[in-house]
């Protein structure tokens, strides 16, 4: 046997292996065991693990391998963002409130790809009830950047990013509201993709702002996200948000051979707004490489306009906090979770309950929330944001009557040190401007690393298409993977292996 | 009270007659354990959405189409935010903006005659659990097997002036929806609950601060809780004071209605979409397959009576309180023909209602089924039996529960009911009651008509009843 | 638009959470930044724009009335933080 570096291996790579039986299921999952107990006193990406059922899983995966069944993801290991429902696993949402919550129930993506043959290895970290663009707002304390600790990892998927990134897993799941999968991508240097809203089913996905999340894979390459989303994704009939789309093969275009030109004819759209003020000088120069290597694959680029792009993060931030203070109602501490342990009377137990079941961050947007549905607010607040957003869609559709793809940062910054911008909310909040506005549309959006700060932090370059779009980003990203090798690239290894 | 108008609006939540939930695949059936019937999606557990049932839509459609509303092609689901441990996502799930029914009416008849009920809308919404306040050691305990269970709440204007005429709407109501099929309608079991708003004002003012009366699950509390409602409003602004815009819950044992502190947050509900449930859109087709398969409805129906069978308006509108009273008149009457008509409609408002009332049971239920009935009718309208005689063989029928049509005319053989119509009988009788009572035939001859009566029964007695009267009054008319 | 603190309070009572009185001058002061940023809305014209609810124009799916089902109770008790015959228990609701 020979095992391989996860931190340098592709899911891609790991399914040969497992093909040829370089290693087994089994090898591999009680490698990436061990390698997890070892990063996580210092990553702290996993909320929990779960060794005897990730044991058991790889033995059946070994077994079906044995005798000839099984997919390309048989027997490989994954972890789950903790907002997945996991059937008989803990499933927290980085919240005291939900601290020890079994689910009784397997989400969709779950079920999914548990029949793809995947080993669930853990839970992962992330910004509480995923409020947050950090992963610092996590109950279970901050999770740190595998390329540089004392920065954030970003978030919400944070914990997700940092497990794909240190090489504790090949891929993770993650959910994207306003950027959760894409940003922690980006600070992390590693691929994800948030689909088109209504391509992975949300049933069991506990929900942060219902019109906006949409699950996705986290992973070291656009050809591993294909794999990953080809699996998730399909209608769900117990989501009514579900589409009803066509299930897709979303490797079909990479598999195809090279072209001199792969991407000859593909019209990059550049929104002005995108490479503008605000955005650090070092991630406008890396994504202007990426151009370069784009342009020399065939790729023409244009200028597109989105004009109400800057109050996405406004609109974000009446929307979200107004659906989530009704979502996150149902937390209160009658049927399951945190119930306060002295009260006087029932208001005092929600009162209670609630308060000390949610950090500070979830109680801001929750209190934001709760204020902008109530009575005389309405219109001026939830409303107003309603029809911007309108706005922000109809934006995106004339710009994609010029373009096949609009890229651009996904955050105009690399990851911030830890602790410095909790204190304002504000400041954290723009981290967003790039990527709220895919959700607010519904649109497909990967991010893809392509450089490094000075500081070894990474960079990453959005990617946003019209809606189904997913196998052209897809395409494009890893056409540029084919060419350059920053997705390639791994942090030290932490912790004792 | 006088000087006053009353002014009432009532909205009713129908449970719709679905096998699963609104938004759930779990049971509605009533009774069960508790908690046994609170799926995933009811108890709001995490990650879990909606999917709605298409049942209770297309009962909301039925509904609509009933009262001749305006079927709205797109409806919102939204929620409605509060906190209570019955209501377990921290929200309802209802529509608020546009509601799947607007408008419509319904006809009231009350002693005053005929009105018409403006209806505001009807929308679909789901129902929260049950509190049982039963001391489990000072707490209460949540049963969550109601929970989602598909409501209509149909919503009145404030058309009603008097409580008599808010329960005459209630019933119409009542009867419509278990006439189309889409309630059960049983009130105990909470199927049919009626809140209502009520508010009084001088004549010529505004329209006065209302007041919401919760918990009216029977006609007669409606009734006690207007009445008490109305006298305290009044009362209360005679002495100075002011109505408070509040929600009351009336209390059957006390007779009362008092503030309910539950609903303190009732101002602010936050109602918004609900992200999770796209609009609902209903096709034109679907609301004109439901057309087609809707049953006559009750107030046409009615007005068939009085124009095919020559019934009185009263009369066909008893007939059609309910689908199985009218079918069950209108299988007697194919039976015993259209002139038969009224004595059929006379059986069925007298002695039939009587006893299904006094032993409580449904008109499928009763053990004279409509092929008997019309038997029977015959017997009594060819002269065979006295109205008397029919009367006690429908009783003997009723105990006996022999549903076959011989029945009846072995009764009237073994209890010797057979009227006597022959004319030669019947003279002698008459002749012999002549001729004892020459003083009260003297009487009549001297013009007063009391004394034909009184020969009358007379003759009846001689006869132990078993006389036709109507023969009996035309000879005596001959003899005198 | 500068929130007063009462009204956080009573935002605070409507979400059924407590707030501690210490709390609320550094609340209001973020409160007040957010919905700073979130007033520069009004400057947008949104005259004649249809709000938008959802991600995609889709239509409600409908599922057909059939009971699917059964009964897990124990299952979903599991983690409950009071049950009692079948009950969750509550403090005493007041109607």
């Amino acid at each position: 046997m020979s095992l391989p570096n996860a931190a340098h291996t592709t899911v891609t790579e790991l399914a040969a292996g497992l093909a040829t039986k370089r290693f087994s299921a089994l090898e591999l999952t009680d490698g990436l065991l061990a390698k997890i107990a070892a990063a996580q006193p210092v990553l702290n990406a996993f909320v929990s693990v779960d060794p005897d059922g990730a044991r058991a899983a790889a033995k059946a995966a070994d077994a079906a391998r044995a005798k000839g069944e099984g997919g390309s993801l048989t027997g490989i290991p994954i972890a789950h963002k903790d907002l997945f429902m996991t059937e008989g696993l803990r499933t927290t949402c980085s919240s005291k409130m939900l601290e020890h919550f079994v689910a009784p129930y397997d989400a969709h993506v779950v079920t999914a790809l548990k029949q793809a043959g995947t080993v669930l290895l853990g839970k992962t970290a992330m910004d509480e009830f995923a409020m947050g663009s950090s992963t610092e707002t996590s109950f279970f304390g901050v999770v740190r950047n595998p390329w540089q600790p004392d920065f954030v990892p970003g978030g919400s998927s944070g914990g997700a990013a940092v497990a794909v990134a240190a090489g504790l897993v090949p891929a993770a799941t993650g959910s994207d509201t306003g950027g959760s999968i894409r940003q922690p991508s980006s600070f992390c240097g590693v691929t994800g993709i948030k689909p088109t809203y209504g391509i992975c089913s949300r049933h069991g996905m506990i929900a942060f702002a219902s019109s906006l999340d949409q699950a996705g894979p986290i992973a070291r390459s656009a050809e591993d996200c294909a794999l990953l989303l080809t699996a998730m994704a399909g209608h769900d009939a117990r989501d009514a948000t579900s589409l009803p789309h066509p299930k897709e093969d979303y490797r079909r275009e990479l598999v195809k051979p090279a072209a001199a030109k792969p991407l000859a004819g593909v019209r990059v759209g550049l929104p002005e707004i995108f490479f503008g003020d605000g955005v650090d000088a070092l991630v406008v120069a890396a994504v202007e490489a990426a151009l370069a290597e784009l342009r020399a694959l065939g790729a023409v680029t244009v200028p597109v306009a989105l004009p109400n792009i800057g109050y996405s993060v406004p609109i974000y931030y009446v929307l979200a906090p107004a659906e989530a203070s009704s979502n996150l109602s149902r937390l209160d501490g009658v049927r399951y979770g945190h119930r306060a342990a002295r009260y006087t009377d029932l208001l005092d137990m929600y009162k209670k309950s609630r308060a000390e079941g949610f950090g500070d961050e979830v109680k801001r947007r929750v209190l934001v929330g709760t204020y902008v549905l109530s009575h005389g607010y309405y219109d001026a607040y939830y409303l107003k944001a309603q029809k911007v957003r309108r706005l922000i869609a109809d934006d995106y559709q004339a710009a994609f009557a010029l373009c096949d793809v609009i890229l651009g940062p996904t955050v105009p910054t690399t990851a911030p040190r830890l602790g410095t911008q909790s204190q304002d909310p504000i400041k954290m909040y723009l981290n967003d401007i790039f990527t709220i506005g895919a959700n607010m549309a519904g649109l497909p959006a990967m991010s893809v690393p392509c450089g490094f700060a000075p500081n070894g932090l990474p960079i990453g370059l959005q990617l946003q298409g019209p809606y189904f779009s997913e196998a052209r980003l897809l395409n494009i990203a890893h056409r540029f993977q084919q060419v350059t090798d920053w997705h390639r690239r791994a942090p030290k290894e932490v912790g004792h292996a | 009270m006088r000087n006053w108008e009353i002014v009432i609006g009532l909205e009713t939540h129908a449970q719709l007659s679905t096998a699963a939930k609104l938004f759930s695949g779990a049971s509605t059936a009533f009774g069960a354990a508790p908690n046994t019937q609170a799926s995933a999606i009811d108890l709001a557990l995490p990650g879990t959405l909606p999917v709605a049932n298409r049942g209770a839509v297309e009962r909301a459609i039925r509904f609509g189409l009933a009262v001749g509303a305006t079927v709205n092609t797109t409806s919102i689901f939204a929620r409605k935010n509060y906190f209570y441990p019955d209501l377990p996502h921290g929200y309802q799930i209802s529509q608020f903006e546009q509601p799947v029914v607007q408008g419509g009416e319904l006809t009231i008849t009350t002693s005053a005659g005929q009105k018409t009920v403006r209806l505001t809308r009807a929308h679909l919404e789901a129902d929260a659990g049950k509190s049982l306040h039963e001391d489990f050691h000072g707490m209460s305990g949540i049963d969550l097997n109601r929970a989602g269970t598909p409501l209509l709440e149909i919503v009145t204007e404030p058309d009603m002036t008097s409580a008599e005429e808010a329960i005459a709407y209630a019933k119409a109501l009542h009867a419509l929806v278990r006439w189309i099929g889409i309630c059960d309608g049983n009130m105990q079991e909470g199927s049919f609950r009626c809140d209502a708003n009520v508010s009084v004002r001088r004549p010529g003012e505004p329209l006065g601060t209302r007041c919401e009366i919760k918990n009216l699950n029977s006609f007669r509390f409606m009734e006690k809780a207007i009445a008490f409602e109305v006298r305290r409003q009044i009362e209360l602004i005679e002495d100075g004071g002011k109505v408070a815009q509040e929600t009351r819950l009336f209390d059957p044992d006390t007779g009362e209605t008092r503030s309910m502190r539950s609903k303190e947050d009732a101002h602010d509900y936050r109602y918004f979409p609900d992200p999770d449930l796209p609009p609902l859109v209903i096709g034109e087709d679907w609301i004109a397959r439901v057309k087609s398969e809707m049953p006559e409805l009750p107030a046409a129906m009615a007005a068939r009576f009085v124009s095919d069978y020559a019934l009185p308006a009263y009369d066909a509108g008893q007939l059609t309180y309910s689908l199985g009273f009218a079918r069950y008149f209108e299988t007697a009457v194919g039976i015993v023909g259209k002139a038969n008509a009224k004595p059929v409609a006379n059986w069925m408002l007298g002695e039939l209602s009587a006893a299904l009332n006094r032993h409580e049971i449904e008109i499928e239920d009763a053990p004279i089924p409509p092929e008997q009935l019309a038997a029977l009718v015959a017997r009594v309208q060819d002269g065979t039996l006295s109205n008397k005689g029919g009367k006690e063989v429908f009783e003997a029928l009723w105990q006996n529960g022999d549903r076959s049509a011989e029945a009846i005319d072995r009764l009237i053989a073994e209890r010797g009911l057979q009227q006597i119509s022959d004319i030669g009988a019947l003279e002698t009788i008459v002749d012999e009651v002549l001729a004892q009572h020459p003083a009260v035939v003297a009487e009549f001859r001297a013009g007063k008509e009391k004394a034909f009566n009184s020969l009358v029964g007379q003759i009846m007695k001689a006869s132990r009843g078993k006389a036709n009267p109507a023969q009996v009054n035309e000879l005596l008319k001959k003899k005198l | 638009m500068a929130l007063s603190q009462n009204e956080i309070q009573r935002i605070a009572h409507l979400a059924r959470i407590e707030l501690d009185d210490a709390m609320l001058p550094h609340l209001q002061r973020q409160l007040g930044s957010i919905f700073g940023m979130i007033d520069t809305l009004s400057k947008v014209d949104t005259d004649g724009v249809t709000p938008m609810a959802h991600a995609q124009p889709l239509a409600l799916p409908l599922r057909d009335d059939e009971v699917t089902e059964p009964d897990r109770r124990d299952h979903y008790q599991q983690g409950a933080p009071a049950v009692q015959d079948g009950l969750y228990l509550v403090p005493k609701v007041i109607e």
